[in-house]
């Protein structure tokens, strides 16, 4: 079932057009990231699935109900922002109970419906707290159990660890998934990060210049991007006889093999398990392959060596990589 | 930056003397003179017709026109820091304009459109007097005190951003919802301080009601006026300094009436 659909959207700033003509289907219960770089147009899409952006032109459905028309406030949706938006003017607990509150819940429903949510984002015993006495990762899952609280159709998520440090933003995606494998609840994360967004999500949609370029499993974009753009914000690329290649997909072998580039040895870095050689071609163009400390061992590379690469699998062709006799 | 101990002690005493020469001498010069005849002559200048006349006018003024400005303030604050609408550029100038324009000129002018020979000068006819009495000083306050909620609560509203009310819009809110629960509470320290000058500036202003107002004690006579007149058309000193000390006794309970509401807000 689909839990989300855009359909047609359009929205221009002026002469930019943040999307382009975007449609997509989000299946109900699944994680998805909007993958992109900054402007693309991933943030914007998310807004106008909340409703805090209205389309020029295009529809949004949330649960196959037609949304396009109406206010955030009807939508049902959770929405948690890059900067937390936290309510400054209030405790922990009026924070999380705003949504309940607005709803009209009894009181007693309320404080047992929060306590339940502190506990299950690790905040319990923190309800008489301001934010301005939480950490940022803390500040951010006050602001999850918030839109939780009004058990939203979906979860709109934007750049939620945007804001915070490296360790912290690796601790919370992991403890993200483990959430949504708990409540299940439709979620849509915008990330610029393709780790994150890799790390975290069932499903990518990949957008830049305000057009979706691809939607796919992690494994399936990775493996089989659909253009050049995708292959590279997926992940390092090198260009080899005017394709893009993954470092770790290029053969570096010492003789002439067929379809192999003569090129000369740069540099070469050990990176702990794997080894990163800088190469450059006969046009000057540099590159760079990746292999393995074993590999690499066994090559014995030294700066200005002439050697030739093609793209394919160590694995596969374990003949190549031996020395010419 | 640390200031090492004789410049230190020279800065103290320079805005020390600074202080004390322009402002502690002059108001305790007229704390002195008020009570000098003791607090039963203080008292009975204090509670002569005129003077009682001149503080209930004074308190019914601010009591019309702080409400006002907090309403009208807010809305204006939200509309040009929020809105984009055409003219914003002409609604920021003429926010400042009561800081430009001289309160004399401003009192002038509301002669020439609410004067029995204004734009709106009919209206004596009808029995409805605005110069010369209680509207005409109310509408002089209101002009004179008009920038200074917008003013402090803008930066606020800025600072803040709108994300919260987003926010609270994504979790259900109206818009109503969302003013009283989300922007009201977040901009109540600046609007607490334009509350604050707004009183202070009502309380004393001069120019323009001077020129609306009768002049006559007992009639159309604010307290700053009272003060004023007794100072110069009465000959009567001793009068004016009680009244500029009830005066001040008024803002300061102004003042501390609002540091009470912060701190009950605070603790909320």
């Amino acid at each position: 079932m689909t839990a989300i659909s855009a359909i047609d959207v359009n929205k221009h700033y002026g002469d930019f057009a943040a999307l382009d003509n975007v449609s997509i289907e989000i299946p109900d219960g699944s994680l998805t990231a909007l993958l992109g770089p900054s402007g693309s147009g991933k943030s914007t899409l998310l807004r106008v699935i909340s409703g805090l952006e209205v389309p020029d032109t295009g529809r949004v459905l949330i649960a196959g109900e037609d949304v396009t028309a109406l206010t955030p406030q009807k939508r049902g949706i959770g929405f948690v922002f890059q900067h937390y938006a936290a309510f400054k003017h209030m405790t922990v607990r009026d924070n999380v109970a705003f949504g309940l509150k607005i709803r009209k819940r009894p009181k007693a429903e309320i404080s047992a419906r929060v306590d339940e949510l502190l506990e299950i984002v690790g905040l319990a015993g923190f309800q008489r707290r301001y934010p301005s006495q939480l950490s940022g990762g803390q500040r951010q899952r006050m602001a999850l159990a918030r839109a939780l609280a009004v058990e939203p159709k979906v979860l709109l998520l934007d750049e939620p660890f945007g804001a915070l440090d490296a360790k912290v933003r690796e601790d919370l995606r992991t403890w993200l998934r483990r959430l949504h494998d708990e409540v299940h609840v439709t979620t849509v994360l915008v990330t610029h990060d393709q780790e994150e967004a890799m790390d975290v999500a069932d499903r990518i949609a990949v957008l830049n210049a305000g057009r979706i370029e691809q939607i796919g499993s992690p494994r399936e974009l990775y493996e089989e991007p659909a253009n050049d753009f995708v292959m590279s914000f997926l992940g390092p690329v090198a260009t080899l006889g005017g394709k893009l290649v993954r470092p770790h997909d290029l053969v570096v072998s010492l003789r002439q093999i067929e379809d192999a580039v003569p090129v000369t040895v740069e540099r070469v870095v050990h990176l702990g398990f794997e080894v990163r050689i800088s190469l450059r071609d006969a046009d000057g163009e540099e590159l760079s392959a990746q292999t393995t400390r074993g590999e690499a061992a066994r090559l014995d590379l030294s700066e200005g060596q002439q050697v030739f690469v093609r793209p394919g699998h160590p694995a596969f062709d374990a003949d190549v990589a031996a020395p010419a006799a | 930056m640390r200031v090492s101990r004789l410049p230190q002690l020279t800065l103290r005493t320079i805005a020390l003397t600074y202080l004390t020469v322009l402002l502690l001498i002059p108001v305790g010069l007229i704390l002195y003179r008020t009570f000098e005849h003791g607090i039963g002559a203080f008292w009975d200048s204090a509670t002569t017709p005129a003077s009682l006349h001149a503080i209930q006018v004074t308190l019914t003024i601010v009591a019309i026109v702080v409400p006002l400005n907090v309403i009208f303030g807010v809305f204006t604050a939200l509309a040009l820091v929020r809105g984009r609408f055409r003219g914003r550029g002409i609604v920021q100038a003429i926010v400042d304009l009561p800081f430009a324009v001289s309160p004399v000129i401003v009192g002038a002018s509301l002669v020439l459109l609410w004067g029995v020979h204004g734009w709106f000068g009919g209206l004596a006819e009808h029995g409805i007097k605005i110069i010369f009495s209680l509207p005409g000083m109310v509408l002089a306050t209101i002009f004179v005190t008009l920038p200074f909620v917008v003013r402090e609560v803008e930066p606020v509203l800025h600072e803040i951003g709108n994300e919260q009310e987003q926010a609270a819009s994504t979790l259900g809110a109206s818009a109503w919802q969302t003013f009283w629960r989300i922007t009201l509470p977040s901009i109540r320290w600046g609007l607490a301080y334009g509350v604050v000058l707004t009183v202070a500036r009502a309380l004393g202003e001069f120019g323009a009601v001077s020129i609306v107002s009768t002049g006559v004690s007992g009639d159309s006579e604010t307290l700053t006026l009272l003060v004023a007149n007794r100072f110069d058309a009465s000959f009567n000193p001793f009068g004016s300094y009680a009244a500029a000390t009830v005066l001040m006794g008024l803002a300061l309970v102004a003042l501390l009436l609002m540091t009470l509401f912060e701190r009950k807000g605070r603790r909320a």
